[in-house]
């Protein structure tokens, strides 16, 4: 576990980088050594949060401050970080074995970018969707807004570049492309991801003890329903 | 106009895609509690550019600092950056601010509205938390923690905190950066103009980020970067060439090049300028920015305690 690089997000914040590509085994290495930066309980830490193949940690100096002054925090908190994910085990990470089920209705008023996706993946529309529900996806990461879960696993048949004008208001659940990822709207949100389906579950919400749906690590399956479904679950 | 309830932020749920938001100036918000003898990172109202009218229904020890603005109860000036009483009924009637971006209220006991994940603080763009005032809004305060305050029945103290330390409304006082992790990509133009141009904040400005104009920047080759982690101060660079400073509502990631970071003493400085604004860059060593940070700390530390003390006199 050597090949982590920390470096400095200014004075308050540091950043660990696993590497510079959106890879399933750097994405499991970032969750696992976040989980063990956790567990460490560090003094001062702030927030420990994993992306795609990297972990920012927020802290306050103060903790880290050493009296004779010969160490800046920065160096101080490094070293202790180093240490930590020098020799953490793989077997601490976050992903679970059982796969949650996110029901999606596509097309239609809810998937406004089906049609222009099959064409783009010279597949039908039916294809398409059995293509995404087929993959098992696991979450890399939160980000962008509250709640955004953004999915590895993607087949490579439906990747798709964003939309050249991002749309002003994206309804909530939607269930988007982007690239090679795949993702779900929390709220109503800008965004110039393909839209091509929508979920009725309520991904984030601050009423509920565990405000997010998914978490990174999590497992995730896309399950085809109707309209009408789509109406039962919504009530 | 925008007045919002900010507090010491959200912090420890970036792993959810929530963002600290909370006060833009948070040395202005800390004084303004400790002011009040409040805690220090209790929930207050951070009013940008322009002021409401507030009626008090009880007693109220308050205190305004950040951004110089006209306040005004009884046909009588408030006085920033000094514990106010106001009686039960009292009309505090803010009008525009005249040298800085935002200033701050606070009230003994502080804001009592819902925490949200552990905090009052309004994320605006996430729509998240807090509570961004509307007219006729009515506002619980907590019972003070220490009545001590309150059982002064002056109309104001006879002292008040030397702003200057903490209220720099000078737009031509250099911001100090650290260099980020991309900032070698840039191209070396580029790289002499960060911090040779009086760069000059964009309309397109808020709580989320600064839009800084006046010099388009240019990496020496296009970088493919996964999103990773940025936190407020975190300068970015979009491929406009126009760099963005992340402020308190900045994302939680972000996939632009990060060519510096804002340090933490001199965020809260930034805070205070608004569009039309200039903004220079000055370098200085992460071990310059953490001893300057310390030294903050230690000094707030001691108005803390001296405040305090004054409190109970």
């Amino acid at each position: 576990m050597s090949d982590v690089r920390i470096q400095a997000l200014g004075d308050c914040a540091l950043l660990l980088s696993f590497g510079e590509r959106i890879d399933p085994a750097l994405n499991a290495i970032a969750l696992a050594a976040a989980a063990a930066l956790r567990a460490a309980a560090l003094p001062g830490v702030r927030d420990i949060a994993p992306a795609y193949a990297s972990i920012c940690v927020q802290y306050d100096p103060r903790a880290w401050a050493d009296a004779s002054a010969e160490q800046s925090p920065h160096v101080r908190i490094a070293s202790r970080i180093s240490a930590i994910v020098d020799n953490f085990p793989m077997s601490q990470t976050e992903s679970s074995a059982v796969a949650i089920d996110i029901p999606v209705c596509y097309g239609g008023e809810f998937g406004p970018d089906l049609d222009a996706l099959a064409t783009h993946a010279k597949l039908t529309c039916a294809e398409a969707i059995a293509r995404h529900c087929a993959a098992q996806y696991r979450v890399a990461m939160l980000g962008f807004a509250p709640g955004f879960a953004y999915l590895l696993g993607l087949d490579a048949a439906l990747h798709m570049p964003r939309r050249a004008t991002p749309r002003v208001r994206v309804p909530a659940g939607s269930v988007a492309i982007g690239g090679a990822q795949t993702g779900m709207y929390p709220n109503e949100l800008p965004g110039g991801w393909q839209i091509i389906g929508r979920t009725p579950l309520t991904l984030f919400s601050v009423a509920r003890d565990r405000p997010c749906v998914l978490v990174a690590g999590q497992r995730v399956r896309f399950r085809a329903i109707d309209a009408d479904q789509f109406a039962a679950f919504a009530q | 106009m925008l007045t919002t309830v900010q507090d010491g932020g959200r912090h420890g749920h970036a792993a959810l895609g929530v963002g600290s938001a909370g006060a833009m100036d948070v040395v202005a918000l800390r004084l303004a509690n400790l002011l009040a003898g409040n805690d220090e990172n209790a929930a207050a109202l951070e009013i940008t550019l322009r002021g409401p009218r507030l009626r008090f229904e009880d007693d109220a020890l308050v205190a305004i600092t950040g951004a110089d603005i006209q306040a005004q109860c009884a046909g009588e000036p408030v006085v920033g950056w000094r514990p106010v009483m106001l009686p039960a009924g009292s009309e505090l009637t803010f009008g525009g601010v005249s040298r800085g971006a935002r200033s701050y209220l606070a009230v003994a006991g502080g804001i009592d509205i819902a925490p949200v994940l552990g905090s009052r603080s309004t994320d605006v763009s996430a729509r998240l938390g807090g509570r961004v005032l509307a007219a006729d809004d009515v506002l619980a305060v907590a019972t003070p923690r220490d009545p001590g305050g309150r059982q002064h029945r002056i109309a104001a103290a006879h002292w008040s905190l030397d702003p200057r330390p903490w209220f720099d409304p000078d737009p031509q006082t250099p911001i100090r950066v650290v260099a980020g992790s991309h900032f070698p990509q840039l191209d070396s133009a580029s790289q002499r103009a960060l911090f040779a141009t009086a760069l000059r904040i964009d309309a397109d400005s808020n709580r989320v980020g600064y839009r800084l104009r006046g010099a388009t920047l240019a990496l020496r080759e296009p970088l493919e970067l996964v999103s990773a982690g940025v936190v407020p101060g975190t300068v970015q660079l979009p491929p406009g060439g126009d760099p963005i400073v992340l402020m308190a509502e900045a994302p939680t990631c972000g996939g632009y090049p990060r060519i510096a970071q804002v340090i933490a003493v001199d965020l809260a400085r930034l805070a205070q300028r608004r569009p039309g604004d200039a903004v220079r860059f000055a370098e200085t060593s992460l071990e310059e920015a953490q001893t300057r940070y310390l030294e903050r700390e230690r000094a707030l530390a001691r108005i803390g305690h001296l405040v305090a003390e004054r409190l109970h006199e």
